[in-house]
């Protein structure tokens, strides 16, 4: 009979295990609740390369097992991050206005609270009404479902409309390009609702937490390595059944599995809004320990990026793509931190600040070419799994008529 | 015998060029049919119109007992229905195994809730291995079908089919690429499947249709040019001047 799910994919028990530890050491190590080795606004890097890894996981099944170069996942990534942001800043923002109308002598009603909290989000951008879209931004519980819903409707649209009409390879993923940068362009107007470019801050203040953010810091790497965890268990979970088999069908010719009777249409559109979803989710983790979100995270360079790391983790292998992001990612942090010691060549100084998107682009373009399996393809050599053997190559000329097993003898 | 597919009156126009002219083309329930015609005579364009992939400018194409329009139905719907088609480059699924692939294509329901449910059931992977054993591939169940030799994908395609269970198999030369003793045990899986469903084969090979041994259809410039037993089709004087006297 059929091997249980982990013992045919031990690679996911190996994650888990690897993901455990490293938050367990981070947390013995940290400020919040450790040795204080570890810096609280490391913390935060740490549990933000964390949702940046889900993001990836994402990604993956998206492009490197769908085989769809979305470049427009970080528009769902930002919209996660919109949405709890929406309900961080109203409520926060609920509790000064109400502490500051309680100094005076007659009570407030409710409608000047709100007016007040309206004059405090909104001032910014010469406004003070509640646009619709912040209708249920004083529910915790309703804005939650909206981190999953809106991102989750926008890319059910737009994959209808996208894939129903067959649009496939680079014209789908220029397509995917014009949606994040439509977004991000709207986003930037002061009367889209959502404060334009200044975007939503103080995000990293949780309304009515007394605790420092020593902790909170530690409270958010928690619930990242959970969500990356359970995201990556789902992922393996799916691509490993049937499913896992058409998607993969689908990447390697879609005619064939349509003439296998399967939607590919529905299919595509399934995984590109669960892909969504799951993009949503770690935006919506990223954005508190970020502290601030504005239209300027979903252009489309953002999602490029996130193609970049992928592709330099290994396609097709979701540890792979959780490898590159989280490498990628924080060495992009370390180059441009000012942490990377200038190269002074004499007549020119190397400025990592300003030379790492090159050094980046190349190794892009070096891992594509010369290791297509990305860093995930050095787990083969560790391993020995060995590519296909295929056979029926060329024999040498010596060979002469021999047929390959005749040759060996 | 009943008729299961009717093609008729059907034209197809590419960019002015007229690659399937008042086409009409029958088969019954049970029937194995061979394809023939010189490169261009709208061979695959005929498979590609009853399949879904493209819509022709007129004429009509009606299915099964039900007399259903093919015309109005996506590939996937009509794979449903029960129309299997084998591509001319064998197209298998390279990176899974052939397990895999047989399973893939095993009639079970397609939507994609049921599909990510799906674990394969004791029965399902008999079946897969009965399959496998009929195209003689079961040695080769857990390798993954890239490995597989060229006349290998062939049959795993053939066996792919099978699992379909369709009620009419368009195959698109079979036989192109393998050595005589494969040719000789394809046409045994394609006589073995005829007994039971339709097929339509296309093929050049002429000594390989005749092994066939069954009605033969000459397609000439999008449309029937003759048609008859092998015998009679390349004794016809228009199929000798276009096809066979060249």
């Amino acid at each position: 009979m059929q091997r249980s799910f982990i013992a045919k994919n031990p690679s996911v028990l190996i994650f888990l295990a690897c993901l455990a530890l490293f938050t367990l050491i981070v947390t013995v190590l940290s400020e919040g609740f450790g040795v204080g080795v570890i810096s609280t606004s490391f913390v935060k890097t740490l549990g933000k390369t964390l949702c940046l890894c889900l993001v990836a996981v994402a990604m993956d099944l998206i492009w490197g097992f769908t085989g769809i170069l979305s470049l427009g996942h970080f528009a769902f990534f930002g919209l996660g991050g919109y949405m709890i942001g929406m309900w961080l800043m109203y409520e926060r923002t609920r509790l000064i206005v109400v502490e500051s109308l309680s100094q005076t002598e007659i009570p407030a009603t409710s409608s000047e609270i709100i007016d007040g909290i309206g004059n405090q989000i909104f001032g910014v951008v010469g406004s003070s009404d509640f646009p619709l879209i912040w209708a249920f931004s004083d529910s915790l519980v309703l804005q939650l479902a909206m981190v999953v819903l809106v991102p989750g409707l926008l890319a059910l649209v737009f994959g209808w409309f996208a894939f129903r009409s067959r649009v496939t390879g680079v014209y789908l993923s220029i397509l995917t390009q014009a949606m994040t940068l439509a977004l991000a362009l709207y986003l930037f107007q002061n009367d889209s609702g959502l404060r334009g470019n200044n975007g939503l801050s103080g995000l990293q203040n949780l309304p009515g937490v007394t605790a420092s953010q020593d902790e909170v810091s530690l409270w958010f790497l928690w619930a990242s390595a959970l969500a990356l965890g359970l995201g990556y268990l789902l992922a393996a979970w799916v691509v490993s059944g049937k499913l896992g088999s058409v998607i993969l069908g689908i990447r390697d010719n879609e005619a064939r599995v349509r003439f296998l009777g399967y939607s590919v249409e529905t299919y595509k559109l399934v995984v590109f809004t669960f892909t969504a979803c799951i993009a949503a989710i770690a935006g919506a983790l990223y954005y508190p320990q970020a502290g601030i979100i504005n239209p300027a995270e979903i252009a489309p360079i953002a999602s490029i990026y996130l193609a970049v790391w992928v592709a330099i983790g290994g396609r097709g292998r979701l540890y792979g793509a959780v490898i590159g992001a989280a490498f990628v990612s924080l060495l992009s942090t370390w180059f441009t931190g000012g942490q990377a010691p200038d190269i002074p060549l004499g007549f020119y100084t190397v400025k990592w600040v300003d030379w790492w998107l090159v050094l980046l682009g190349l190794s892009f373009v070096v891992v594509t070419l010369f290791a297509p399996k990305g860093m995930g393809g050095l787990v083969d050599l560790l391993t020995q799994r060995k590519s296909p053997n295929r056979h029926g190559a060329d024999l040498g000329p010596d060979d002469g008529a021999l047929r390959e097993q005749e040759a060996s003898q | 015998m009943n008729t299961l597919l009717e093609v008729s009156g059907v034209s197809v126009t590419f960019d002015g060029f007229r690659a399937i002219n008042n086409l009409s083309f029958q088969i019954g329930d049970a029937e194995l049919r061979a394809v023939i015609g010189p490169n261009g005579a709208g061979k695959t364009t005929f498979m590609d119109i009853v399949t879904g992939k493209t819509r022709p400018d007129e004429g009509r194409v009606i299915w099964g007992d039900k007399s259903q329009s093919l015309l109005k139905m996506n590939e996937a719907k009509i794979a449903q229905a029960g129309i299997g088609r084998k591509f001319q480059k064998p197209t298998v699924f390279e990176d899974q195994t052939v397990q895999e692939n047989l399973l893939m294509a095993l009639k079970k329901p397609r939507g994609w809730l049921s599909v990510l449910m799906y674990r394969a059931n004791t029965a399902d992977l008999e079946k897969t291995a009965a399959l496998a054993q009929e195209i003689g591939l079961l040695e080769e169940l857990s390798r993954k079908s890239g490995e597989l030799s060229h006349g290998q994908k062939q049959w795993l395609e053939i066996g792919m089919l099978l699992a379909q269970e369709p009620r009419l198999l368009l195959v698109d030369e079979p036989a192109a690429g393998m050595t005589p003793q494969e040719r000789e045990h394809t046409t045994d899986l394609l006589l073995e499947a005829a007994k039971t469903r339709a097929v339509v084969v296309v093929e050049h090979d002429m000594e390989f249709v005749r092994r066939l041994n069954c009605k033969v259809t000459v397609l000439h410039e999008g449309s029937v040019l003759a048609e008859g037993s092998l015998d009679h089709v390349t004794s016809n004087q228009n199929v000798i001047d276009v096809y066979l006297g060249r």
